[in-house]
């Protein structure tokens, strides 16, 4: 941040294009990084975010548009060019070999390392860079036994090792405690403050606020505001852009007059001292003695960082894993268990649904057709199932209706899932698992990578599911979405429920600070 | 017989035994380890064996022909590197069509040479000074075929580069996560290439052994599973080169210790033996992997598209 | 600056496709079969026969004249039944090599019914039947349950049964088994006549189990298609994480498939002995080769039961032209195995052609995009690779 002399930008971005069969991912895309700066890209799920990111990585080829670095133009044919330009990303999922070390990982971006023992002269480097900008590192640990927050700082300091004046993370904050949070806004400013520069991509209003020196929204693909730190940032005039109308109207007010509803009706999922043991894991059960409730009628949102138990509680109420201790009881009794237990068929059976976490290879089977995908879970029971046979003109029938209830986009029945956009396999997944009114509803992520509309309906289908008296259970990361759709707030942290509270009561804050595992 | 006579000459017949499940065994733990499983190794041996020992019948000399082993080897690996690497075809599948491919033609080609013994084959030799040593000299260092040495010797380098050079971080990292690696700016491809080839060189060398010293003439039933044994040799030693020493030894050490029972078991269910062996050892790793939580390199067999998960 | 320079050098993008249309699967099929053809000619040629003559002659030893054609019939008999089983068990991603071992399990049974008990005459040859089809049934389970239970690799173990249950068949023929009249070779005793299949007319085409065969190939396309297994076996085959979530028990269904697999491969090894050699005889002669040929007649057959049978019919055809061709051409007998793996390879090398095509890219493909409004998965989204934590997202990176 140097106000004095006019700086030449560091990157500068004109008219990138690309398109994939059916999508405009980026449209006409400019933008200019200084030196010095924290440059955040803002914009929803499916806003071209990440196409961006990769461009500029050289991962990806822009079908149109130019690029500048430093005032020459710049043409990236593989990140390896852009690594040695001064590029560095810090990508949502990180690019890590789990079973290496972490010094073994950082070798792996160095093509200058020595060819014999390239760990050993990484070492005073990674020193160096952890000194300077605060990152402590084990070099001997093994990436599968980090945090993710651990993980994202390996990426971090690889990409400082390595040289980076602009550093390029996408939505670096998903896989964070808010601690963790603050600690690497400290180092990005630090890394700004030598004159370097940062690309942030973030879809967090408040993130943003707090550490972007300019603020480039993206919508569909293209730019629709621009906004600077010096001017000031409204956080509503943000939401605006990125969604296109008013946040306000778009979180629906609920009202608390369900509260005595919800309070009246029958338990109908109750989990008892769950435990989940995790062998080959250093750090002890990844569910520990978890202990729940959920009503009929009642939407319980499960926050928490990723890793903390979320998988573990989703795997044991739906069936896919049994518990090493304790009791899911379903409606008051235990679906299948003991020798009974057939897996998540049992679940089925007495009436738990699942909109599983990873839609395109869990939630269907990508070249099965829309039909068998929607009998996928069913095709055991009436009316699919005749003896041993499955009556494949019910399904047929079944999946018509449920393709026109659901508004499905898809040529026909028989098209296989995976020609479907991903919120049309959303949907598919919703129409099967909700249209037979399920007593237990368990949704992970269900928006995830949606867009707007999409995303809005799903969760009118999940609201509409617990007005049928269902119980159903939230797993997500945006918090936003956990609050405005839930009645009660349940924290996971290390494997445990170390809070619920009522959603209308949960203050960010403190649920922030019971995520990171601080009891308030 | 006296006990430690027994002793030696078992260890000493292990070690000759085991000298072509090391070579093929390294060769596809370097390519497993890469990421590429290639199923094609009983059918790279066979091509390797008849090759050696065509070329040294007709050039009088073995090392041609040893060399000649290790070529043919690799051009039946290209094979499968090109069909599963850049085709992306299911490897598994390919490396099944390349052992019935070199299966049959090792037999076609070999047609000419069945029956006739190699005039001047590959000799054993005794190792200097060490060969005086009391017990470990006759165990070791007698009667010994060079390859045998080249074979340890192989482990070792392969363990030095895989585990201590950045060339073997790159090639372990490709068999863990090629996304990773492309995303570091380095090719996936050509190393995937490379140590499928590699494994054909050396699966070829171990070909050529049989053919060239271990039993010095060419015949249809020559490989004979061998080739599939070291494909499991290599999950037994849980892809990890000195594991392979140990556990080809060991191997070596049963099959030769049951073959002294010969007076007791009837030769075909001695012959039996190695297939039984192999079966329990996979069932034993699976059990320790049971416990240990280690498994085979995260990408194996999978085809790497960049843009694919 | 960027676009001139990239729009050439990635012009053309690798689409893959929904499902490969009928007539794509067989043109490259049969585009593979003609190279096989080419390199055979080429190896008349070499060995100084002439390609035309000796084609000639194939073709009328193996398809025109009657008792040839019978023996191109008689060799898809063992083929089409291994070739059904793994059918199955492929579809559900079992790979299961062992249907030699399994073949020679099933004449082992049919041989110890044969030779060692006492039955009424008419119960002789369905005694038999079982028998075999049990005991390769019993040889497949293994494998199966080693895989089901404990996750150990069915490609190795199911190859080393096969090398188990030939060294089993020889110790039979040359030991506990052998036959008093036995000198030289080893074989056991004669069947009784009860215990011999009928043949049609003069020739060696056994045709109950040729029923029991199409009888199969009917009863597992049925299934396929129809049944809840069926969808099972589908479903697992394509995705086992899909399986889990949907409830089905991999391990039963693995379970049940190989077995039914093996079994099948079992019916084939009672139709060798019984109805060719009368006899146990030498595993390389017992089967020749039969059970790594059926790999290559599931294959052929992708995925579709009914196509098994002129898959099976093609590989009897090579079968029966290596016989040709050894006797009538004094060619090399190696000539079959290095068709079926040259065929196998070029299959397998061809498959990803059917599963996708070659298209420019250009900026009015979007137009003409599928219905749907987006791919599931734009290569850009999916550089993000695997979830890196545990717990992390697996779902599409969301761009698109």
């Amino acid at each position: 941040m140097n106000p004095e002399e006019p700086l030449q930008p560091r990157l500068s971005l004109r008219g990138i294009e690309k398109r994939y069969p059916g999508v405009r991912a980026l449209a006409g895309v400019d933008l200019d990084v200084m030196p010095g700066q924290v440059h955040a890209v803002l914009g929803e799920n499916g806003a071209g975010k990440s196409t961006l990111m990769h461009v500029v990585y050289g991962l990806v080829a822009p079908d149109e548009g130019s690029m500048t670095w430093e005032g020459e133009p710049l043409r990236l044919r593989s990140p390896r060019e852009a690594i040695a330009r001064g590029i560095g990303l810090v990508a949502q999922h990180f690019h890590l070999v789990e079973r290496h070390t972490v010094a073994e990982n950082l070798a792996l971006g160095f093509p200058d390392a020595p060819f014999w023992r390239p760990t050993r002269s990484l070492l005073p480097r990674l020193q160096a860079a952890a000194e300077r900008y605060g990152l402590a590192l084990d070099p001997g640990a093994q990436v599968r036994d980090l945090s993710p927050g651990e993980r994202q700082r390996v990426e971090i300091v690889k990409a400082l090792m390595q040289g980076a004046r602009l550093l390029v993370l996408d939505e670096p904050t998903s896989v964070l405690t808010p601690a963790e949070v603050d600690a690497l806004f400290a180092v990005l400013r630090r890394f700004v403050a030598e004159g370097s520069s940062v690309v942030f991509v973030s879809h967090k209003l408040a993130e943003v606020e707090v550490l972007a020196d300019v603020v480039t929204v993206l919508r569909r693909g293209a730019v629709v505001g621009r906004r600077s730190a010096a001017d000031g940032l409204d956080r509503r005039d943000l939401a605006r852009l990125m969604v296109g109308r008013d946040l306000a109207a778009a979180v629906a007010d609920r009202g608390r007059a369900r509260a005595a509803a919800i309070a009246a009706g029958p338990v109908r999922l109750r989990l008892t001292d769950v435990r989940v043991d995790a062998p080959g894991r250093a750090q002890g059960p990844a569910l520990n003695v978890a202990s729940l409730e959920v009503r009929g009628g009642e939407i319980v949102g499960i926050a928490g960082v990723a890793g903390n138990g979320q998988s573990e509680l989703v795997a044991v109420v739906a069936g896919l894993r049994a518990p090493s201790a304790g009791t899911v009881e379903v409606d008051g009794r235990e679906p299948g268990s003991g020798r009974r237990r057939r897996g998540a068929r049992s679940q089925v059976d007495a009436g738990v649904a699942l909109v599983p976490e990873d839609r395109t290879k869990v939630g269907v089977v990508g070249d099965l057709s829309v039909a068998r995908n929607l009998a996928l879970r069913h095709a055991h029971r009436r009316p699919f199932a005749r003896g041993m046979w499955i009556d494949w003109q019910a399904v047929g029938r079944v999946s018509q209706s449920a393709v026109e209830a659901y508004d499905i986009a898809t040529p026909s029945t028989g098209t296989p899932a995976r020609l479907l956009s991903g919120g049309n396999v959303q949907k598919v997944i919703l129409a099967r698992e909700l249209d037979r009114d399920p007593g237990v509803v368990v949704a992970v992520h269900p928006t995830y990578g949606l867009d707007v509309a999409a995303t809005s309906q799903t969760h009118e289908r999940l609201l509409a599911a617990a007005g049928r008296g269902a119980a159903v259970l939230l797993v997500s990361e945006d918090l936003d979405e956990v609050l405005s759709l839930s009645d009660r707030v349940a924290v996971l942290s290390g494997g445990r429920v170390v809070a619920t509270m009522a959603a209308a009561d949960a203050d960010p804050e403190a649920l922030g600070l019971a995520m990171a595992g601080v009891s308030a | 017989m006296d006990i430690d006579v027994l002793v030696v000459a078992t260890i000493a017949r292990a070690l000759a035994f085991a000298t072509p499940l090391l070579w093929a065994a390294l060769g596809e733990v370097i390519a497993e380890r890469s990421g590429v499983v290639n199923l094609g190794v009983e059918g790279m041996m066979a091509l390797g064996a008849v090759t050696g020992f065509a070329v040294a019948f007709t050039t009088g000399d073995v090392w041609w022909g040893l060399a000649a082993a290790g070529l043919a080897g690799m051009l039946g690996s290209l094979l499968h590197a090109f069909v599963a690497i850049t085709l992306r075809a299911d490897a598994y599948v390919s490396g099944l069509s390349l052992t019935m491919l070199g299966l049959g033609l090792s037999a076609l080609i070999g047609r000419a040479w069945v029956g006739r013994p190699l005039p001047d084959p590959m000799r054993t030799i005794d190792v200097p000074w060490l060969r005086e040593l009391p017990l470990l000299g006759p165990m070791l260092f007698q009667g010994q075929y060079v390859l045998t040495y080249a074979a340890l010797l192989a482990a070792v380098v392969a363990w030095a580069m895989l585990f201590h050079t950045r060339g073997g971080l790159v090639l372990r990292s490709v068999g863990e996560n090629p996304t990773a690696v492309d995303a570091a700016g380095l090719h996936v491809r050509p190393v995937r290439y490379a140590a499928v080839l590699i494994g054909g060189l050396l699966a070829g060398i171990g070909g050529g052994y049989l053919s060239l010293a271990y039993r010095p003439s060419w015949g249809e039933g020559m490989v004979n599973g061998l080739g599939w044994i070291a494909l499991a040799l290599a999950i037994f030693a849980m892809w990890h080169p000195l594991r392979v020493i140990v556990a080809g030894l060991l191997f070596g050490a049963c099959f030769t210790l049951a073959f002294r029972l010969q007076t007791v078991f009837p030769p075909e269910l001695l012959t039996m033996l190695p297939y039984v062996f192999t079966v329990l050892a996979l069932v034993f790793t699976a059990w320790r992997r049971g416990r240990l939580a280690f498994g085979a390199p995260e990408a194996l067999g999978r085809a790497y598209l960049r843009g694919e998960r | 600056m960027i676009g001139a320079l990239r729009r050439r050098r990635a012009a053309r993008r690798w689409e893959p496709r929904a499902d490969a249309p009928a007539w794509r699967v067989m043109l490259v099929t049969i585009a593979a079969v003609a190279v096989a053809a080419l390199v055979v000619t080429w190896v008349f040629v070499a060995y100084g026969v002439a390609p035309g003559e000796a084609w000639a002659t194939i073709v009328r030893r193996t398809l025109l004249e009657p008792r040839g054609l019978s023996e191109t019939v008689r060799k898809a008999i063992p083929l089409l039944l291994a070739g059904i089983g793994l059918l199955l068990a492929f579809r559900a991603r079992f790979w299961n090599i062992g249907a030699e071992g399994q073949i020679l399990a099933g004449a082992i049974g049919a041989t110890a019914v044969a030779l060692f008990t006492e039955l009424p005459g008419p119960l002789v040859v369905p005694a038999m039947f079982l028998a075999g089809m049990l005991a390769g049934a019993a040889w497949g389970a293994v494998p199966a349950l080693l895989k089901a239970r404990m996750g150990v690799n069915e490609i190795i173990t199911t190859l080393m049964f096969n090398y188990i249950a030939l060294y089993l068949v020889r110790w039979l023929i040359n030991g506990p088994w052998k036959a008093r009249s036995a000198t030289g070779f080893s074989y056991s005793e004669r069947f009784p006549a009860e215990a011999v299949l009928p043949t049609l007319g003069a020739t060696r085409l056994h045709w109950p189990t040729l029923a029991i065969a199409l009888v199969l190939v009917a009863v597992v396309a049925l299934l396929l298609a129809r049944s809840r297994f069926g969808f099972e076996v589908e479903v697992l085959g394509r995705s086992p994480e899909a399986a889990r979530y949907a409830g089905i028990d991999a391990g039963r269904v693995t379970l049940l498939l190989a077995a039914l697999a093996a079994g099948a491969a079992g019916l084939a090894g009672v139709g060798e002995v019984a109805g060719i050699h009368r006899r146990l005889v030498e595993p390389t002669q017992l089967s020749l080769g039969y059970g790594y040929a059926a790999i290559l007649v599931a294959l052929l057959a992708r995925g579709k039961a009914l196509a098994v049978v002129p898959a099976a019919l093609f590989l009897g055809f090579v079968f029966a032209a290596g016989d040709v061709m050894r006797v009538s051409l004094r060619l090399p007998s190696q000539l079959p195995d290095v068709v079926t793996g040259l065929v196998l390879l070029l299959v397998v090398a061809s498959e990803p052609l059917t599963r996708g095509r070659w298209v420019r890219r250009d900026p009015a493909e979007a137009a003409t995009a599928p219905a749907a409004e987006a791919p599931v998965a734009p290569p850009a989204a999916a550089t993000a690779g695997a979830p890196a934590g545990g717990a992390a997202h697996a779902s599409p990176d969301g761009e698109g």
